[in-house]
């Protein structure tokens, strides 16, 4: 008996009295062949969220399955390219149905055309199993794609082809399994979205990921392979941060999901990480991204699709070795999504209307992040970055109350330095991050002792100076005692100076780690040689007059990043005013 | 064969549920046919096989269980639409009402759009001239962009809207392309009219199409009233090349008919009772704001809405605001010492700012100066609240500073008043302001630019601020 579609409500399609369906199992829906996923099976009704808008939709119009849960399509032509939220490749639905994205839409994830020039590197009798690197082909012209045996699959080899140009579909490796049975290697391969790909071990969290952002490096580091959360209202720039580190984190791919989000916002990212090169690479910052766009006009159903979508992709790439970063804007817009579809479904809401199975489908997502030895004994990670847009900025709403529970790095966005275009506005009284302690001995390593020690001598004096704010925002600075004083001059001068960050200057925009380190020690340098002075009872008047608060608070721009050694000049200049108030 | 199926099954706010109709389709219209004589049209918005709801735009009343014939017309709910559109005036659902007759139609199009392939769009970049100091140098509107007026009962949104559209469209070069999509949802009668009336003051009226959902129109027409609009501006920008600016009041009552709806329609609510879809539901409509690759024409769209309480995280204004790119807010102590417009700087936003303006666009110091400007004028508030603890008198010398710094930009800058400043005008007034403070307060530029700004010399910087306060007591 053919499958046909009973009720429509929104997104959700109901199909009464079958039992040819299974749980997670991608369907077609209607005539179009609209994509859909089966979510709940009871003995009367199957139901399905509907990816796309199911308007015009009629009952008894065909439901047919595909006997496969929501998966993605894995192979080379991944990485520069823009899909929606499962995996519909945008430039090929424009050229198919123009500006405006049509319904049922049949394109293939990938390019089944293009050519690709193989490198195969195995022979027959060779073992594989699953992981294993079979083949490599020139992705783009710094991502070397390779491809590896599913992680299910594992024989021996039978037959190779030579090396030369082969399609996505194309057989290039045939192996062998235990029972005998030969399964064709192709180019690419596919991947239930829901499951997380596996991997041979877990590392620790050991080394960071560097963004060039001093708030982050510094005082609030991730490692790679860690998890951390982005809260902010509207306006404090959650975006721009996240445009940051996908532009400048030392991580070999990114992965850019705008889940939910603004259409211009998506093609902004289009335009400028076109034109935007990177500087360890010299090409394009597109030659290592992959956007995933379900902007939030785009269907509902997609927009809960497209954050498993885009781990997928991630993992993919960790598997054949590669660090890559992840990047969800926004998760709040995922959430929203869970809790409309379970709405649909009459759900029993818990906090908020959301759904009660929230914080379980955000560990799950969280969990997928780590830095991990691949089947193929390599190294690779995937570092999960996600933005929280609480509802009201109340930090205490469920998404970003849950969302804290399960990543270890919190970037807390504060209205107030947002409105006072403090940026990044990241508040750091707020903000938090539990890799410090794992990353510690790195940071010892590379960047010396003092790196650690300026660090937490700067977040004191931070702690110090929001202690001392409330006094004076009750009696005025005036009254405070000199060495007072100078903590919140010196605090201020670490705020401007060091914390806020522009990125719209090409220098301040990535900041080396060398630099940040210097940055803090002129500081802390000023401010240790002026206690010395203020102890000696000259007025803090004197010495602030000098100008060198302000010379600080201008170093990021006054100072490039290639030439550390004017730091030496800098502190010596500060040596020698301060020398001429102790005669 | 067409089908008329008689009476209906049971009644519901303004949903009506038939059972026993074969080959109904989701979100197809109908027409209702009651045994007076009148004709009301609505929705098909759930099917469960046989048992249809519908939803009726001109609600249910007078409908009973037996006198109304409904027939299905099989197709979704479209607009009619051609070039002929300006100038006309429509009702929330898209029916002329102002007696000159049916539209002929070029094309029809379904109300609900198709979402833009983000490929397609064109990243918004040339800035729209609005000659008010606030908007043009903190927060420049960008042709494309969406950028909402979040405003109170009672406040001056309605004012500042007309001299945007007055005053954008006297500095616009193009001037045959500019026209005004205007849709009014739930708005009082007199709000609609004094717009009307400001249209044809500033002589636009001929190039402005209306939709009106007054505050007594039925509220299920008042959730197709903005997709009519949007409906009407994609057509003349992308198919007509027209700029389009769409100015829609108030989405608060917008949002509120669509909870009514939900509710009515017995589903689970979210936050203060809205439906949880709010966000979705919002963002269909925002989203249809921007330029496309293969058209010159473009879609600007400035909402406004009236923060219930004034209250700026209520469900309506908080998920506005994380769907359009930025928000102008009007404040209610502005407001209350005279200035005008009352735009309040510190939250206020536009985040398409940064690549519209600057060298080629305004000027290559527009930048750094909003920067500073806000910058400063956050301090202004820190200064103020100590003031208000310790007394003026007994601030530091540089708070004082700060202090007159704050009144002075409020009363010059913010207070312009009906004035249409050029953008030169507005940033060099800008820089005279921040030369009222020490050259080394202004952290935010660079030497260069402020060796090139900044006014050391006193005597100029006279803003005879007697003469200036008389002014506006006069006001």
């Amino acid at each position: 008996m053919k499958d046909i579609i009973y009720g429509i409500n929104g997104p959700v399609v109901t199909v009464k009295d079958t039992r040819t369906f299974s749980m997670m199992e991608m369907v077609y829906v209607g005539n179009e062949k609209l994509v859909g996923e089966v979510i709940g099976i009871n003995n009367k009704m199957t139901t399905i969220q509907v990816y796309e808008e199911t308007t015009g939709l009629k009952p008894g119009d065909p439901v047919t399955g595909t006997g496969a849960p929501m998966n993605v399509l894995l192979g080379p032509g991944i990485i520069d390219n823009i899909f929606d939220g499962i995996e519909r490749p945008l430039k090929a639905i424009e050229e198919l149905s123009g500006p405006f994205i049509s319904r049922g839409a049949a394109v293939s994830s990938l390019d089944l055309e293009k050519e690709w020039d193989v490198t195969i590197k195995v022979k027959v009798g060779d073992k594989l199993s699953g992981g294993q690197i079979y083949a490599t082909c020139p992705e783009t012209a710094i991502i070397e794609h390779r491809f590896i045996v599913p992680p299910t699959l594992s024989g021996t080899v039978t037959s190779v082809k030579p090396n030369g140009k082969y399609k996505l579909m194309d057989t290039i490796v045939t192996i062998k399994d235990n029972k005998g049975v030969e399964h064709d290697l192709t180019l690419c391969q596919k991947w239930p979205i829901r499951n997380a790909r596996p991997c041979s071990e877990r590392l620790p969290a050991t080394i960071p990921l560097i963004t060039g952002q001093r708030v982050m490096d510094t005082m609030f580091p991730i490692a790679k392979g860690g998890t951390a959360a982005i809260p902010g209202g509207f306006g404090t720039g959650k975006t721009m941060n996240q445009h940051q580190l996908a532009k400048w984190c030392d991580a070999d791919i990114i992965v850019y999901v705008g889940c939910g989000e603004r259409g211009n916002e998506m093609s902004q990212v289009l335009n400028e990480f076109s034109e935007l090169i990177d500087p360890k690479s010299n090409r394009p910052m597109t030659d290592r991204t992959v956007l995933i766009a379900n902007t939030s006009n785009m269907p509902v159903a997609a927009r809960e699709a497209s954050i498993y979508t885009g781990l997928t992709l991630a993992e993919y790439y960790r598997d054949m070795g590669y660090h890559v970063a992840i990047m969800a804007d926004s998760t709040s817009r995922w959430a929203e999504a869970l809790r409309e579809i379970s709405g649909r479904l009459e759900e029993m809401p818990a906090e908020e209307g959301f759904p009660a199975y929230l914080p379980s489908r955000l560990s799950e997502f969280y969990e997928r992040a780590g830095r991990v030895e691949t089947l193929c004994g390599s190294e690779g990670s995937v570092t999960i970055i996600g933005a929280v847009s609480p509802q009201g900025s109340d930090f205490s709403e469920p998404v970003t109350q849950n969302t804290k529970r399960f990543t270890r790095c919190f970037w807390a966005l504060d209205k107030a330095l947002a409105y006072a275009r403090h940026y990044p506005a990241i508040n750091w009284m707020n903000s938090y991050s539990e890799y410090f302690t794992d990353l510690d001995a790195w940071y010892r390593e590379n960047l010396g002792d003092d790196f650690i020690k300026y660090r937490n001598k700067i977040t004191s004096l931070l702690h110090e100076e929001s202690n001392l704010m409330e006094i004076v925002k009750l009696i005025g600075a005036d009254v405070l005692p000199d060495d007072q004083k100078l903590v919140i001059e010196t605090a201020k001068a670490i705020r401007v100076g060091f914390l806020q960050q522009n990125a719209f200057h090409k220098d301040d925009t990535f900041v080396p780690l060398e630099k940040q380190k210097l940055m803090m020690k002129a500081i802390l340098h000023l401010y240790s040689k002026s206690k010395k002075i203020i102890a000696a009872a000259i007025p803090i008047s004197n010495i602030t007059q000098l100008g060198l608060f302000e010379r600080l608070a201008k170093m990021k721009y006054d100072i490039p990043n290639d030439k550390p050694e004017m730091f030496d000049q800098l502190i010596a200049d500060i040596d020698s005013s301060l020398a001429k108030l102790t005669i | 064969m067409i089908i008329d199926y008689v009476g209906v099954k049971e009644i519901n706010g303004s949903l009506i549920v038939l059972d026993n109709v074969d080959n109904a389709s989701f979100e197809e219209m109908v027409d209702i046919r009651l045994d007076n004589g009148q004709c009301r049209h609505g929705r098909i918005v759930q099917i469960e096989g046989k048992r249809i709801v519908i939803q009726v735009f001109e609600g249910t009343k007078s409908i009973s269980l037996d006198n109304t014939r409904t027939r299905l017309k099989a197709k979704p709910m479209e607009l009619s639409l051609s070039p002929e559109i300006m100038g006309r005036v429509f009702s929330g659902a898209g029916v002329p009402i102002d007696g000159l007759g049916d539209v002929y139609p070029v094309k029809k199009a379904n109300i609900n759009g198709t979402p833009m392939n983000p490929v397609s769009r064109i990243y918004p970049r040339n800035y729209i001239n609005t000659g008010i100091s606030t908007i043009d140098t903190l927060m420049t509107l960008i042709r494309g962009q969406k950028l909402p007026i979040f405003s109170g009962s009672g406040m001056k949104h309605n004012e500042l809207a007309v001299q945007i559209v007055r005053q954008a469209k006297i500095s616009d070069d193009e001037d045959n392309n500019f026209c005004v999509v205007f849709a009014a949802m739930g708005v009082k009668n007199d709000v609609a009219d004094y717009f009307r009336r400001s249209f044809d003051q500033s002589g636009v009226l001929s190039r402005v199409v209306m939709f009106l959902n007054l505050a007594n129109d039925p509220i299920i027409e008042r959730t197709l009233t903005p997709r009519c609009a949007l409906t009407a501006a994609e057509y003349l920008a992308f198919e007509c090349n027209m700029h389009v600016l769409v100015i829609m009041t108030d989405m608060t009552s917008y949002a509120e008919a669509l909870r009514e709806f939900s509710s009515s329609k017995g589903e689970i609510p979210g936050r203060k009772g809205f439906p949880g879809y709010l966000y979705s539901d919002l963002a269909s409509l925002y989203e249809r704001a921007g330029m496309i690759k293969g058209s010159k024409g473009s879609v600007t769209q400035i909402p406004i809405l009236t923060m219930p309480n004034d209250d700026i995280t209520h469900p309506v204004p908080d998920l506005t605001g994380y769907i359009t790119e930025g928000q102008i807010v009007l404040d209610r102590d502005l407001e209350g010492a005279g200035f005008y417009p009352p735009v309040s700087i510190l939250p206020s936003l536009s985040r398409l700012m940064k690549d519209g303006i600057g060298e080629g666009y305004t000027r290559a110091d527009h930048q750094a100066l909003a920067n500073q400007l806000f910058a400063s004028y956050a301090r202004v508030q820190d200064a103020r609240s100590l003031a208000s603890v310790i007394g003026e008198e007994e601030l530091s010398p540089i708070d004082k500073k700060y202090m007159q710094f704050g009144k002075l930009f409020e009363q010059r800058f913010v207070n312009q008043g009906s004035e249409n400043r050029t953008i030169e005008q507005s940033l060099d007034l800008g820089w005279k302001l921040l030369s009222t403070l020490p050259k080394t307060e202004l952290d935010r530029v660079d030497d260069k630019l402020l060796d090139r700004y900044y006014i050391s010399d006193p005597d100029r910087l006279d803003f005879d601020t007697d003469s200036k306060e008389n002014q506006s007591e006069e006001e």
